[in-house]
């Protein structure tokens, strides 16, 4: 047993503690740091610059070929899926990723979250208050790469059918990759709080997001492919499918419904993980 | 951690010290509830510190240097501290200007020097003005002007009637620097006690005297005796006594007519009876050097 008293001093005044202070706190400490602006400002140009060189180089490819393809004539070009190239998407959720997971672990690896906690004992509202700053902070930068992604490579294609907003499945194709960003970072945050460590994060974040959606595939197996489907990159995949293309989904395939449960199913688990990691974590 | 239990008081420094591995970060991580003792209670101001909402105002604590993020500015590392207990940026530029870090606010932690870390860390506890602060090992990484900076500071936080427990390994630092002091090794209390009381306790203290001959010392031994001193007789006209000053030895044997021949005070070293205090409870004794 340990005791320790101090006589009772003259409680101190104090302002009512509100929710807003820590919000602002934890902006102050997301744009204090240059990592932040170098990873969102860099992994956005890469992200859009991916996907705008997919569409020139389709505009340039059907330049130079005949309207209707001789050899597949029921084939027909797909303009949606320039704007959503898998190898670019698959960047942003790294980024994403890293960005929430950083949040949290590099709050452990500089011993930081010691005075974090000292100077505000709720651990549930600080990390409350850091998920929401990490989500908002990220869903701009989703917001952005998706609209400029999408704007850019079908203004590129627009003489091979280019597609505005309000053609189907654009917007929900748009909002699905603007929010794929939050929902990644609010994962790497609950990685983060369970693994406190820089490169274990990092691989955690890597294997959870790209490694298990590429594991769990195929139709051998009803179960697998279940699993499968639960994961967020392949959600978003079903979620950005242009409805008008001949894409074949396989024998276990996930409706619109199912995918946008998965993308609200995420972000609450891993805000649940991340709350219960670090109020039960001693420091 | 075993039954370890010590208070503090209001407007007095109080030193806490302990071997490497004592216990004493641990104490000051549960006190603010940073990990939960397996039994007990920990209160500060007579609450729980987990309990509160926002703690600044409550408790300021210098937990290891260091313990900022390297890529944020000083400015802003304090100004989000500061922020999320509704506490003014006016409040962060009069604690940088007082810990004399306003010049270098908007420079990176990671570039400070491990004394500018430890400023920066006092800063940061002085920020909600709290009546209670905890410092752990403030003094390392100070150069002798810092040392002496944090002294003064601690002896004005102090005399403002705070609660101010600084710990350290080293006895040395805790001399000029503590009222009062709390030992602990392996997780016990091994002393509480002011630090006068503490220095008695170290052998080799006291004054030696030395009279003419051993007649002479056997009649100051009994007058000083008489006078509350104990004395112990070392050689034949030598005498080891504590408990009086020398000054008043002096007044003593003038008065009964004994002539001295020696009169010295040895100032009692701190460092040796913390040292012996603690000499069981070292985690990790090193060999012979």
């Amino acid at each position: 047993m340990t005791t320790e008293t101090f006589p009772a001093a003259a409680a101190p005044a104090e302002p009512a503690a509100r929710l807003r202070d820590l919000l602002a706190a934890e902006w102050i400490k997301l744009h204090s740091l240059r990592s932040t602006h170098w990873v969102l400002g860099v992994g956005a140009l890469l992200v859009i610059g991916i996907n705008v060189n997919s569409a020139r180089s389709n505009a340039s490819r059907l330049e130079h070929q005949p309207a209707v393809d001789p050899v597949n004539p029921d084939f027909r070009f797909d303009p949606l899926i320039t704007a959503f190239v898998d190898p670019a998407w698959q960047i942003l959720v790294i980024l994403a990723g890293s960005v929430g997971a950083l949040a949290v672990f590099g709050e452990y690896t500089t011993g930081l979250i010691r005075t974090t906690f000292t100077a505000v004992p709720d651990r549930r509202a600080l990390l409350t208050a850091k998920a929401a700053v990490v989500a908002a902070v990220v869903f701009v930068f989703g917001t952005v790469v998706a609209g400029a992604s999408f704007g850019l490579t079908q203004a590129i294609l627009r003489e091979h059918g280019g597609l505005s907003l309000g053609d189907p499945g654009a917007l929900r194709a748009v909002a699905a990759s603007a929010l794929l960003a939050p929902l990644c970072a609010l994962a790497g945050m609950a990685l983060g709080a369970l693994i406190r460590h820089a490169t274990g994060t990092i691989v955690a974040v890597v294997g959870v997001l790209l490694l298990l959606p590429a594991l769990f595939q195929g139709d051998t197996y009803r179960w697998v492919a279940e699993i499968g489907n639960m994961m967020p990159l392949s959600a978003w995949e079903v979620l950005v499918r242009n409805p008008e293309s001949t894409f074949d989904p396989g024998k276990y395939p996930m409706t619109i419904t199912e995918a946008w449960i998965v993308f609200a199913a995420w972000p609450l688990a891993a805000a649940l993980v991340t709350l219960t990691a670090v109020h039960h974590t001693d420091l | 951690m075993d039954s370890l239990s010590f208070s503090a008081g209001a407007g007095e420094v109080t030193g806490f010290l302990g071997p490497n591995g004592a216990g004493k970060s641990t104490t000051l991580r549960m006190m603010l509830g940073l990990c939960e003792p397996s039994g007990g209670t920990v209160t500060v101001g007579g609450c729980a510190f987990r309990e509160r909402r926002r703690g600044l105002r409550h408790v300021g604590a210098l937990l290891d240097a260091g313990q900022v993020h390297p890529g944020r500015s000083a400015g802003a590392h304090l100004h989000a501290l500061a922020r999320s207990n509704r506490i003014g940026r006016k409040r962060v530029a009069s604690v940088l200007e007082e810990v004399g870090l306003a010049e270098v606010a908007g420079r990176r932690a990671g570039g400070f020097s491990l004394g500018m870390r430890q400023r920066l860390g006092i800063a940061g506890a002085l920020l909600g003005d709290p009546p209670v602060l905890l410092f752990d090992e403030p003094l390392n990484g100070l150069d002798p002007q810092g040392v002496l900076w944090v002294r003064s500071l601690f002896r004005r936080l102090a005399g403002e009637g705070r609660v101010v427990l600084v710990s350290s390994h080293l006895m040395a630092e805790m001399e000029h620097t503590a009222d009062r002091l709390v030992v602990i090794g392996r997780g016990r209390l091994i002393a509480q006690e002011s630090v006068a009381e503490f220095a008695a306790r170290a052998a080799g203290a006291g004054v030696s005297v030395r009279t003419s001959d051993a007649v002479d010392a056997r009649v100051l031994a009994g007058v000083l005796t008489a006078e509350g001193a104990s004395v112990r007789e070392v050689g034949g006209a030598g005498l080891r006594v504590t408990g009086i000053s020398a000054d008043r030895i002096a007044q003593l044997a003038f008065a009964h007519g004994l002539l001295l021949g020696e009169l010295t005070t040895h100032a009692a070293s701190l460092e040796q009876a913390f040292l012996q205090l603690t000499a069981d409870s070292v985690e990790y004794p090193t060999g012979a050097p």
